[in-house]
């Protein structure tokens, strides 16, 4: 592809080996993108199931997922918009520890994730496990904002951010992948911000 | 056949060449361009730009198409935000003739199909989709199937302020006062009268703007099922 007549590299580069390609490090910036209403959840009546092909389908309440065994994520996050933010910190439960108790069945592949909007994301059973995603209500020590998706969201760091879906109410395994919100409507069905899996094609 | 069955949904790269360049508002810029096998777009749909320098480090951002898929050129309208890497550059640098790397079109959510009856709540920039939008209703002969509420600052800061008139919009001015109207956002009664037999509603602006237009459309009844919302990256 050509170079583009007059233009010339203005940002830095982001810490070594830590910006994927298309990236640019968005500093103390945090834009926020949504595709619907922004909802107001309380905490008192929020919760969190976990149930399709599982042997123990189960909900948490606020209090019972704050009683669970807690975990921090700090690292790095990537927008499909281009954005990456450095050094963030969330903290909440791992994944693995919904799951465990929830137990999903050999045949479960896949999960869907479900926001209390409406909003989907799908993901391999394998992109949220072992300790690669949490369910997070705390942001830099803070409760997670409603506009990020607070109280309750998604954190699947790995992958592009419109996977850690906001809101989160539901993971539902399943044995074949099916298309979320934004992989029906244009965008790549795995999304890995290293291969630049933007978009369908990619 | 419908636009739906004809807009793509995989796209590739492909390169763009600027046949003009106009700077609308002090803070804007207009670009159209000659898309190479440029495909059929849904209005609301976006494109990506990636600028290349010599060393290879690129830059892209996403931009909302204003114009109507009927137009032979693909119209673009940025604003230009101070130190921005990408919106300073085609306002400042780029020229007629230049040609941008490009791939589009992208998104299918945030689209209208120009049959059901919808209403834009835009400001500033944000009126971009809107004009698409209101592009395709007078291309297909149903002006009367989309209202807009646009805000913008003045008339002199507002991208498009006489075509959105000229349209019929409800022109609303934060900062600069009507002969029939004070300065200041819009109201739960001038919005009403444009919601009646609407079955969607488009916001599109600052995540600031779409919090407050979110919040008035539900204070008018809307469902919140029934709100698709755009936000141009402003950070929150
Ligand atoms: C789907 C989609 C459609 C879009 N359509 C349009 C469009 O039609 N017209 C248009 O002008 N833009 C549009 N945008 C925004 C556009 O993609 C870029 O974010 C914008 O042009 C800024 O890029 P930049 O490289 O100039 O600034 P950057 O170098 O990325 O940022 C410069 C500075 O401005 C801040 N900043 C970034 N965006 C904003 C903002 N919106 N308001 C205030 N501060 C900001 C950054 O935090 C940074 O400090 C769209 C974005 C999306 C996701």
């Amino acid at each position: 592809m050509p170079v583009t007549r007059g233009f010339v590299r203005r940002r830095p580069d982001g810490p070594e080996g830590r910006l994927p390609p298309g990236q640019y490090d968005t500093g103390s910036g945090w834009p926020v993108l949504t595709a619907e209403a922004t909802p107001r959840i309380s905490p008192d009546t929020w919760k969190i199931t976990v149930d399709g092909l599982v042997d123990h389908p189960t909900s948490w309440t606020w209090d019972e997922v704050h009683q669970l065994s807690r975990s921090t994520y700090t690292g790095d996050i990537h927008c499909v918009t281009t954005w990456s933010k450095f050094d963030v910190a969330f903290t909440g439960v791992s994944v693995d520890v919904l799951l465990e108790a929830a137990t999903p069945r050999p045949e479960a592949a896949f999960v869907m994730a479900h926001s209390s909007t409406g909003y989907t994301t799908n993901l391999p059973l394998s992109d949220v496990t072992g300790g690669k995603a949490w369910v997070v209500w705390d942001h830099g020590g803070k409760p997670l904002a409603r506009e990020h998706g607070g109280p309750v969201r998604l954190l699947v760091p790995h992958l592009y951010f419109w996977k850690s879906a906001k809101w989160i109410s539901r993971l539902e395994l399943m044995a074949h992948d099916q298309p979320g919100f934004w992989e029906r409507n244009g965008y790549h069905d795995r999304g890995d911000p290293w291969l630049e899996q933007r978009y369908q094609g990619d | 056949m419908s636009i739906d069955d004809v807009a793509p949904t995989a796209t590739a790269w492909t390169t763009g060449r600027i046949i003009s360049k106009e700077l609308p508002t002090p803070a804007t810029v207009r670009l159209r361009l000659h898309v190479d096998d440029r495909m059929r777009h849904r209005p609301g749909q976006h494109y990506l730009l990636r600028l290349r320098a010599p060393d290879d480090y690129t830059a892209q951002r996403s931009y909302s198409v204003a114009s109507d898929d009927s137009d032979p050129l693909l119209e673009l309208l940025v604003e230009k935000l101070p130190g921005g890497e990408v919106s300073e550059f085609l306002a400042e640098v780029a020229e007629v003739g230049d040609v941008l790397e490009m791939r589009g079109p992208i998104g299918r959510w945030f689209t209208w199909d120009v049959r059901t009856p919808a209403l834009c709540l835009v400001g500033g920039t944000g009126v971009v989709p809107a004009i698409a939008m209101s592009r395709a209703a007078r291309h297909a002969g149903a002006p009367d199937l989309l209202r807009v509420l646009a805000v913008g600052r003045s008339p002199e800061e507002t991208p498009y302020d006489d075509e959105l008139r000229r349209f019929g919009a409800t022109v609303t001015y934060t900062r600069h006062a009507t002969g029939t109207r004070p300065a200041g956002p819009p109201s739960a009664a001038e919005l009403a009268p444009l919601l009646d037999g609407i079955e969607l509603a488009f916001v599109c602006g600052s995540s600031r703007f779409a919090g407050l237009a979110e919040a008035l459309l539900m204070e008018c009844g809307l469902s919140p099922s029934m709100i698709r919302v755009e936000q141009f990256g402003a950070t929150g």
